[in-house]
């Protein structure tokens, strides 16, 4: 790992008790993130992302719970932090903004109370700063009118603004890393193209570390330094946005991105991995992806691969991956 | 927002309108109002005078008509029992009623609304599971057994509350005990479930992720959402706390209206019963009415529109 | 090879989690379930043995219940000093045997239970269907109508009706029954526009399949358990209503005997002989108690949406 080395998870491991049984949502989870760097998270919806994201910044509510592994912030593991100490981490050093812009805003408190308390608790402004600096991240965020807007309630807003508003929570206090969950899932395609294109341009100026999370891939090769790719649970593959797009390994991400809509290609039909996700109450005893890979043999139905670099910062789990370099 | 109390007022013209024909058709269809109204020993000639007055030997649209028009007026008849005009005798009786009332509700807010919060925000802890277990045992144990039961304890074993009537507040203890806990059981559940949604809201997540205090996202974030549910939750233990006062004010002889309508229904005096019914009708109907704008005013959805 | 890995592997069988659950695995479900659920079962013990109780009265209760005997008034259950095994819980201010009347008390309270529910259930399916059915103006008047039962409390509707019928058993079902649809009828009109909506409905309108066979083939069926669910809960009501009214001296009438009358005659011994007011509410705690573990556990396994 490098210096600038800002957030690096080790192994992480989350669980969920469920009446049927233990859910391991996320299953030995290793990431890392540079400052400045933005890193994807790409996968299925329950593959893991968003419990991973919850994990890192210790937002998981019964009946789950963190169970293994390290989350590194500056060399910090946040999982020993006390519950005070990690309330200062929240909001101060990682910041979040969810998917759902319509609900993530509290219906009955007007924007600029929103904004203002995150930076009144972190910054320890005044009412009169506070509201001062709500209008200024208003504005930064490219809201007109800001010093009307700051006294609206959410519903006076259409969804790319909240998301907007969102965004201007999440940076107030200058965050180090920030973590975006499918940031424009729930948006018009015009909007997202902005809402992402603002994430791009503050967390540049501010050398924030972005982990986006989303299951679209056009997002990814807009936005991401470096992609990793999950599945039930589990990281299938690690690389850089051109490694990655250029040669996948996993089968799993060569799936991902044939069923990408190309341009130039004009297919009839939008290509879909058979099969659903696996149960993972009763995984597979072998590769996890197993059951709807085409190149999958009786090594992969019995034998867990494990995450091993094939490439130069090219990491995939698959027992085939060199093999299928030549397929 | 002028709007807003414009339209709910409006809606309620309907529900009104419903209300009189369904009294209208159960007293003028299904019985004889002459028999209803008089005593058993009336003479005939007094069944005529009365059949005549009230319109009988006309069409029944025109008796409708009559009616309305009484029903507007005030006019619900004589109380053949008490021999003067039924609604100033129910009227008498509303402070009486509205002191138990009060009181019980007062003792079912102050109950329902935190344990029913504390036992969502504890949600599956010892305390949520006793809170739990109290509210079914309360939801099967008819409440009036339950007023019984306190006079047992308090009055006749201890001494302490007297056992029936109404004039100090000692008076007043035992029958808004029975009557607001007999409310607060349905409450509490109400409101731990429509907190249990709201802490599941993905702002109570934004909240939690900005790095607040918890008692910051539980009092300021929740409680200031959970408090428009709680206001129509309240609003509609009305037709609990109604039906739990008739039986209360029975078991305490608590000298309220509906003392009175249950009296007046043991013995046919019609004029008070509809009286009594059409009053208590009107205050529950205002009651919700009110808590429709207040709610509005809570909402910064309704209040901006 | 791949065909192979689908269907050789154990793997490919955890795949998909959700297979259409069929009846037979649903019921077993449904009992492992009630056997897991204490209260489910408890609640189904106690209403057998309630039942049980209600069908068997002249064989279990040790005297008649209205068989008077003031030598013996007001005596105390049999592990008090003054008891007698004869009278097992005490006598009331008549003499009479309160386990008697307690046995055969039960009698009244699940047939008021039964019936009433019975009746609002008809009433409110029979609303429901023609307000989903024809819409119009007919179903504008019929939800209006439940607007009205809905704004105002429905003892008012009791009462008013009681005035005009007087008290006794068949008014008593009748009047709790005729303010108890409400929630069946806004139940089986949502059921009916949204099977309405559904395609198969409209092609068998289509086809020319009368209503009658919409109603047998889609409706009833879709309803049904919401209809159980719903109507196990209210028993636990009418049972209170029941107990209230006769209490109130509406209800039941002597020599008829119901739980809310006694505890009405045991008010007035308070002072002396608390036994007499005691029992009958324990015995009404107990046997609601038991309908709604029951209901609740049938609502978690039927009909969870209801919740």
């Amino acid at each position: 790992m490098s210096e600038a080395t800002l957030l690096e998870v080790r192994e992480l491991q989350t669980e969920f008790v469920t009446e049927e049984g233990i859910i391991p949502a996320v299953n030995g989870i290793s990431l890392h993130v540079s400052k400045g760097e933005t890193l994807a998270l790409v996968g299925e919806s329950g593959c893991g992302k968003s419990i991973t994201s919850l994990s890192i910044l210790g937002l998981i509510a019964e009946p789950g719970r963190v169970t293994g592994g390290k989350v590194l912030l500056e060399g910090r593991n946040l999982l020993h932090l006390s519950r005070k100490e990690m309330r200062r981490v929240r909001g101060q050093e990682i910041s979040m903004i969810f998917q759902e812009p319509m609900t993530s805003l509290n219906p009955v408190f007007t924007i600029g109370n929103q904004i203002g308390e995150s930076v009144r608790r972190h910054l320890r402004l005044n009412r009169k700063q506070a509201r001062a600096k709500s209008v200024e991240m208003l504005e930064l965020v490219g809201i007109a009118h800001a010093d009307k807007v700051v006294d609206y309630f959410p519903h006076q807003l259409s969804g790319g603004m909240r998301q907007r508003v969102m965004i201007a929570i999440a940076l107030s206090c200058s965050p180090k890393l920030l973590i975006a969950d499918e940031p424009t899932t729930a948006l018009d395609v015009t909007i997202q193209a902005q809402i992402l294109e603002l994430i791009a341009r503050l967390s540049k100026t501010l050398d924030t570390g972005v982990i986006l999370i989303t299951h679209d891939l056009g997002v990814v090769a807009e936005m991401a330094d470096r992609v990793a790719v999950m599945y039930a649970g589990e990281i299938v593959e690690e690389a850089s946005v051109e490694a990655l797009f250029e040669q996948p390994l996993h089968p799993y991400t060569q799936g991902l991105l044939k069923s990408l809509p190309s341009i130039e290609g004009l297919q009839d039909e939008l290509y879909s991995i058979p099969g659903t996700v696996p149960n993972l109450l009763d995984k597979p005893p072998g590769c996890l992806f197993a059951p709807r890979c085409p190149y999958a043999d009786g090594l992969c139905a019995t034998v867990r691969p494990l995450l091993e670099e094939r490439r130069d910062q090219h990491r995939v789990r698959c027992h085939h991956a060199c093999k299928e370099e030549r397929l | 927002m002028g709007k807003y109390i414009y339209r709910t007022v409006l809606q309620i013209v309907p529900v009104l309108f419903i209300i009189s024909l369904i009294v209208f058709i159960l007293v003028h269809v299904t019985g004889d109002p002459v028999n209803l109204m008089l005593p058993d020993t009336a003479t005939p000639e007094e069944r005529e005078i009365l059949t005549a007055a009230l319109g009988l030997d006309q069409p029944l649209y025109i008796q409708y008509g009559l009616y309305m028009k009484n029903l507007l007026s005030g006019d619900f008849g004589t109380s053949f029992r008490y021999n003067e005009s039924a609604l100033p005798i129910v009227l008498e009786r509303l402070p009486a009623s509205f002191e138990l009332a009060g009181a019980a509700m007062l003792i079912a807010v102050v109950l329902a609304v935190p344990l029913g919060i504390l036992s969502a925000v504890k949600r599956n802890s010892l305390l949520d599971l006793i809170l739990s277990s109290i509210s079914v045992l309360g939801k099967a144990m008819p409440n009036f057994w339950v007023g019984i039961m306190l006079i047992l304890l308090f009055s006749v074993s201890l001494g302490m509350l007297p056992v029936s009537g109404r004039g100090t507040l000692q008076h007043l203890v035992l029958p808004a005990i029975t009557l607001g806990t007999g409310v607060s059981v349905e409450m509490m559940r109400l409101i731990r479930s429509s907190m249990l949604e709201i802490l599941g809201q993905d702002y109570i997540r934004t909240a939690r992720s900005k790095g607040l205090w918890e008692t910051v996202v539980i009092n300021k974030h929740a409680l200031r959402n959970a408090l428009i549910p709680v206001v129509t939750i309240t609003a509609l233990q009305l037709t609990n706390l109604v039906s739990g006062a008739l039986v209360t004010e029975t078991v305490f002889a608590w000298p309220g209206m509906g003392q009175l309508l249950v009296q007046a229904v043991y013995t046919h005096d019609m004029a008070i019963v509809q009286a009594a019914v059409f009053v208590i009708a009107l205050m529950v109907i205002f009651v919700n009415l009110a808590s429709d704008i207040v709610y509005g005013l809570l909402d910064p959805r309704i209040k901006y529109r | 090879m791949s065909v192979s890995a689908e269907t050789s592997s154990p793997a490919a069988l955890a795949v998909a989690p959700q297979a259409s659950p069929r009846k037979q695995e649903r019921l077993k479900r449904g009992l492992r379930k009630l056997v897991r659920s204490k209260t489910g079962l408890i609640g189904a013990v106690l209403l057998l043995l309630i039942v049980g109780v209600a069908l068997f009265a002249p064989w279990i209760a040790p005297h008649s219940p209205g068989k008077t005997n003031v030598s013996v008034k007001l005596l105390p259950p049999m592990w008090m000093s003054e008891g007698t095994a004869m009278y097992p819980l005490g006598t009331d201010n008549l003499g009479r045997d309160l386990l008697s009347r307690l046995v055969y008390g039960s009698r009244v309270s699940l047939i008021v239970g039964l019936c009433s529910v019975a009746l609002s259930g008809l009433i409110g399916l029979v609303l429901g269907l023609l307000s989903g059915f024809y819409g119009g103006w007919i179903d504008h008047l019929i939800m209006r109508v439940v607007d009205a039962f809905l704004a105002i409390p429905t003892i008012l509707f009791m009462l008013l009706i009681m005035s005009i019928l007087g008290p006794g058993l068949g008014t008593l079902i009748f009047v709790i029954g005729i303010t108890g649809w409400v929630s069946y009828a806004r139940m089986v009109r949502s059921e009916v526009l949204s099977i309405r909506e559904r395609d198969y409905v409209r092609s068998s309108r289509a086809v020319g399949a009368r209503n009658l066979r919409i109603l047998f083939v889609h409706i009833l069926p879709n309803v049904f358990s919401s209809f159980i669910v719903i109507s196990t809960l209210n028993v636990a009501g009418v049972i209170i209503s029941e107990a209230s009214l006769s209490f109130m001296g509406l209800g039941i009438q002597p020599p008829d005997v119901s739980w809310g009358g006694m505890l009405s005659e045991g008010r007035q011994y308070l002072a002396t002989s608390w036994w007499v007011a005691t029992f009958p509410g324990i015995a009404i705690t107990i046997t609601v108690l038991a309908i709604i573990f029951l209901g609740d556990w049938l609502r978690d396994t039927l009909d969870p949406k209801l919740k």
